[in-house]
């Protein structure tokens, strides 16, 4: 595998620097005019010659959204998000939008590249079919033919809404509709690119499906919509990654995901989540405000969330699954790492409405220099979750005497037959572990990233292989600076 | 090998070590015997380089070099290895890991090549045999539910992995049987060579009945109370500390 070895090599030489993806592509774009209004909307709609209806759902949307207030119930501080001064469309300049991998501008490519994320199928990691979109658009897609051979559909969202309209119409909003919160409505006005996956009845997707997302313009946010439909009987394991250039003021991302499982259906999605953090001091960095759910439609359909999140300034992230099929699972399994000034309000909600739903959390949070870590969950026990199961476990680790962790677990029960576990732990990397592992001859920082994955290890093995041993460095690098 | 001079030792300003010297060959054996609170452990922990503990007067030197000027990796990466009283718990990380990455470290830090995982497997399997250590403990967590047998059969072979040229075992005879007692004496038998010193920390004698001694030094109030041959370890079982504890 040529490719792991790239990409464990492009690590390597992560590990000596802080922050590697922060370069910018010097690349001609072509934006929106700066701010927010109905035309901004249309600007967008008509950039991609979409349908009446869909046009009408972003309107609608706006302007719901012109009713809402910003949510301030999570524990994050940032100062007032003046939503006039982003820009909502920027996208590289192209006479006509590529046909093939041949036809993508060489700059970009190079800047995937640069990512360790080559996007010529010969070089790709072997098994992963890549979506890489670059600020507001899909610049290319890898095995595209590949799977189309098997009847899987892997494409940009506004490939889908152009070839396959039936279904982005059926599911679209279905599982976080446009007036959900603030951020998902204002996704749902301005969202741009993204990726869409369907997989059809009773297959089994042959290889790892992956976006890569790249913010590069400054002042630009990025508003991404995936929708990723797994029809009965199916299974699909889908991953993103994420990086943006270091630039000095924040920039906001606002993504929404949505997940369908019918029947014995099963959704795997992972995301490792590097953007940019910001400095030491705190200047700069990603707003990362994301709304993921999934829904266990049918019976025994399933749905795992896994995210590694070591970037971003602010994330505000809570990966849900609704499940209402009879006997349909839920997971969420989260490592998050904050380090300097970074803030992570994150967890998730399990809502149980099938009988006999079962769902599994185990939180990881690790806190290091000013960094602030909350795990913010719900567990909801409907009326119908006759004999419904969930165990939750969050776990906090500190390093340093300026961090701090919070758990904040609400649990609802309407059923009598439901059970609801919850274990809570928080500790400290102790003077005598460390120690030990450096009378073993381990340098200070490395004990402390093999403490710490040691702490993550029960997350760290729902990752796909080929990107556990990423998440691992990952998670690494984030702490560097932490101890001494 | 080690030269230990006038060494002198605080612990939050309170005095523990009170002036020891001692020399320690390449190929010798050294066992250091004494009561409870007479700073044994305090000795392993500064030859160990760990924090909070400050040497105020005195030098040691090993292999030639100032020890004391060492970190602590620095001096693990030189082959001192300390057999721990009580071995930490790293929750997640498997014995196997641990092990791995520790000897990459050292090996790195000799400029040798790191081994992978076949070749690191290869190499623990030869020494995991006469320690009746199985795959599957070395699949656990470092020391996480690992009974007292096992977390000192664990620090034997990270000591036969690592290979040091000086090995300090403190009470490593501490909490096991008498099965168990031969196992780690065997282990630790079978690592003695001419170019390796030891010195072993102990409370009682048994030990140094299936480890033998070059020299047996008693430790009584921060000082090196009386030095001998292996017999002195015999005469210590029969009489008790009670000569020494009371001669301050």
């Amino acid at each position: 595998m040529a490719g792991a070895a790239n990409t464990v090599e492009q690590l390597r030489s992560v590990t000596e620097g802080k922050y590697k993806y922060g370069f910018v592509t010097e690349i001609e774009e072509e934006r929106a005019p700066k701010g927010l209004s109905e035309d901004t909307v249309r600007f967008i709609a008509a950039k991609k010659s979409e349908p009446e209806w869909l046009v009408a759902w972003r309107l609608k949307a706006f302007r719901h959204w012109l009713t809402m207030e910003e949510p301030s119930w999570a524990l994050v501080h940032y100062p007032p998000i003046d939503y006039q001064e982003h820009y909502y469309y920027s996208a590289p300049k192209a006479k006509e939008g590529p046909k093939s991998l041949g036809e993508v501008d060489p700059e970009l490519l190079k800047t995937y590249e640069k990512l360790g994320i080559p996007l010529r199928e010969q070089e790709m990691l072997a098994g992963v079919a890549v979506d890489a979109v670059f600020d507001s658009v899909s610049v290319a897609t890898t095995f595209k033919g590949k799977l189309e051979e098997v009847g899987i559909i892997f494409c940009s969202i506004s490939e889908a809404v152009q070839k396959h309209p039936d279904l982005v119409r059926t599911y679209l909003g279905s599982v976080v509709p446009y007036s959900d919160n603030f951020f998902a409505t204002l996704n749902s006005a301005v969202f741009t690119d993204g990726s869409f996956v369907y997989v059809p009845k009773g297959l089994r997707c042959p290889m790892e499906l992956s976006t890569y997302f790249r913010i590069n313009a400054a002042k630009t946010g990025q508003f991404e919509r995936t929708l990723i439909i797994a029809d009965k009987g199916s299974y699909v394991s889908y991953l993103e990654g994420c990086t943006a250039p270091m630039r000095d003021e924040n920039q906001l991302h606002a993504a929404v995901v949505e997940l369908v499982a019918l029947d014995d259906a099963e959704i795997k999605y992972s995301t490792v989540q590097n953007w940019y953090p910001g400095d030491a001091e705190g200047k700069g960095g990603i707003y990362n405000f994301v709304t993921k759910r999934g829904a266990c439609r049918g019976r025994n359909a399933k749905i795992s969330w896994t995210q590694v999140e070591t970037g971003s300034a602010i994330t505000w992230k809570y990966p849900s699954c609704i499940l209402e099929g009879d006997n349909s699972a839920g997971a969420f399994y989260s490592i998050a790492v904050t380090n300097n000034y970074q803030q992570a309000d994150t967890g998730t909600k399990m809502i149980h409405l099938g009988r006999n739903t079962r769902s599994r959390i185990i939180s990881k949070g690790i806190s290091c220099g000013h960094g602030q870590n909350t795990y913010r969950g719900l567990v909801r026990m409907g009326h119908g979750a006759a004999g419904a199961r969930n165990y939750s476990q969050c776990d906090s680790l500190l390093i340093g005497d300026k961090c701090g962790a919070h758990t904040v677990p609400y649990i609802e029960s309407r059923n009598r037959t439901a059970k609801v576990e919850h274990e809570a732990t928080t500790s400290k990397i102790s003077e005598d572990q460390l120690f030990y592992c450096r009378q073993r001859g381990i340098p200070e920082e490395d004990a402390v990233a093999l403490i710490v994955n040691g702490f993550c290890r029960e997350v760290l093995q729902e990752l796909p292989m080929e990107f556990a041993v990423e998440a691992q460095k990952l998670v690494g690098i984030s702490l560097e600076g932490s101890v001494g | 090998m080690l030269e230990i001079r006038n060494l002198r030792v605080t612990v939050d300003g309170k005095p523990i070590l009170k002036g020891i010297d001692l020399d320690i060959n390449a190929g010798e054996l050294h066992a250091i015997m004494g009561p409870n609170g007479s700073g044994k452990s305090t000795l392993a922990y500064v030859l160990a380089g760990r924090e909070g503990y400050e040497v105020t007067e005195g030098t040691v030197r090993y292999k030639g070099r100032d020890l004391l000027a060492m970190s602590t990796e620095e001096r693990a990466g030189e082959g001192l290895f300390l057999a721990f009283q009580y071995p930490v718990e790293i929750p997640g990380v498997s014995s196997t890991n641990f092990l791995k990455t520790a000897l990459n470290a050292v090996r790195k830090y000799r400029g040798e090549s790191e081994l992978d995982a076949m070749q690191f497997l290869k190499l623990v399997r030869q020494k995991t045999k006469a320690l009746g250590i199985t795959d599957e403990m070395l699949k656990r967590a470092v020391n996480v539910g690992f009974s007292g047998g096992e977390k000192k059969r664990n620090e034997v072979l990270q000591m036969a992995v690592l290979e040091p040229t000086l090995a300090v075992l403190d009470e490593t005879d501490s909490g096991l049987d008498i099965d168990a007692l031969r196992i780690v004496a065997d282990g630790v038998n079978a690592l003695r060579s001419p170019a390796r010193a030891m010195l072993v920390i102990t409370h009682y004698q048994r030990l140094l009945s299936h480890i033998v001694p070059d020299r047996v030094h008693v430790l009584a109030h921060g000082r090196i109370a009386r030095s001998g041959g292996k017999e002195l370890a015999l005469e210590l079982e029969a009489k008790g500390y009670a000569e020494f504890v009371e001669a301050a």
